[in-house]
């Protein structure tokens, strides 16, 4: 399968964001990120059991001087929820890239209900949360997501729309 | 709540001795008594205390050794702690840090909330856990002797030790709680805080 451009270009855009460690629960969305994360020897991939320990990683990122991202599925949003009181409280950055299932020709209906609450549920919890839609506008908006995490020390949020990545495709 | 398979060291003898003359040491600790019992070791910017985040110290731990691999990192936390962070073991054996070490205390209780038995009164064994989980160098103190043996290997090697504590709740003794004041010493201490 052939990379779209756009995917190369976040992967420049977390590069251009000092990026260290990128923490990852797969997902086909974010296959090149990890492949491109695993091919860097400059980056440490690190691939989780559980989304909320990127979160934690990345604290643990920020105190030591590094700043790291963390790449997941919008199911697993739902993993994530009391960790993000750890930036919070402690007044840390905190990125993460949100591939959206559920929300747009699903053929799978137990991505349906976390899909459908992403954003609310990121939203309750203090995330800053901006929407890629269009393939022009994602690396633009993942450099600009990076600058307001770090610089002004927020969690932010990036949803990859399930449009944009495309749907998977099952077949029986 | 007493039980046949208690631990039996005093948890505050333990840290004692597992902090003793930290140095450069970088230290993160689980919330509940593992906090306390850092704290009660002597309160240091190089302590990073966390108050809840529960089941996230290791992977604390992880994300600073990654970042700081030329100094040493000590994860200090409870069994419930570990035992909720369980897949994280998994997480740092794949992921290699030879700077990393964790000294779970396992008193074998939640303690912060009426002594409540955790998973280790019961069937699971943290250290075959990490063991199974791909972490070559595992060890379980049962005595001060033991303790005495494992601490400087907690400051050279990638080890995950359990140490049996007794379930004996202490006096509280509290660090400073505010998360963003925490961090910001720690960084500044560590001497990666920028403006």
């Amino acid at each position: 399968m052939a990379t779209p451009s756009w995917q190369a270009d976040v992967y420049t855009a977390l590069k251009a964001a000092q990026i260290r460690q990128i923490g990852y629960v797969p997902d086909a969305g974010h296959a090149h990120l990890i492949e491109a994360a695993h091919a860097d020897p400059d980056m440490h991939p690190v691939v989780l059991t559980t989304e909320e320990e990127g979160i934690a990683l990345a604290a643990g990122a920020w105190l030591g001087g590094q700043r790291a991202a963390v790449l997941m599925q919008s199911s697993g949003v739902g993993n994530c929820i009391n960790m993000l009181s750890l930036p919070q409280n402690c007044r840390m950055p905190f990125l993460t890239l949100v591939t959206m299932r559920g929300e747009w020709a699903e053929f799978n209906p137990w991505q349906v209900p976390m899909g459908s609450t992403t954003q609310a549920v990121l939203g309750a919890a203090g995330v800053h949360v901006r929407r890629a839609e269009r393939p022009e506008e994602v690396a633009e908006m993942v450099a600009a997501a990076a600058s307001l995490a770090f610089d002004s020390a927020v969690s932010v949020a990036v949803l990859f729309s399930q449009r944009l990545i495309g749907s998977k495709v099952f077949v029986k | 709540m007493s039980g046949a398979n208690d631990g039996t060291l005093d948890r505050r003898d333990v840290v004692a001795t597992l902090l003793r003359d930290p140095g450069d040491l970088l230290v993160v600790t689980g919330l509940g008594a593992a906090t306390y019992d850092a704290s009660a070791a002597g309160d240091r910017p190089l302590n990073f205390y966390l108050w809840g985040a529960m089941g996230g110290t290791a992977m604390v731990g992880l994300g600073l050794a990654l970042a700081q691999p030329r100094r040493r990192v000590l994860v200090v936390t409870g069994d419930g702690d570990m035992l909720m962070g369980i897949g994280s073991l998994a997480t740092i054996a794949a992921a290699g840090a030879p700077n990393l070490a964790i000294a779970v205390l396992d008193n074998s209780r939640y303690g912060e909330t009426g002594s409540q038995r955790s998973h280790t009164a019961y069937t699971t064994d943290l250290a075959a856990v990490a063991a199974a989980c791909g972490w070559r160098n595992t060890a379980t103190a049962r005595s001060m002797a033991e303790v005495a043996e494992l601490s400087p290997r907690l400051r050279r090697e990638s080890l995950f030790a359990v140490l049996r504590i007794s379930p004996e709740e202490k006096p509280r003794h509290l660090p400073p709680r505010d998360g963003a004041h925490l961090a910001d010493r720690f960084r500044r201490a560590l001497g990666v805080a920028v403006d």
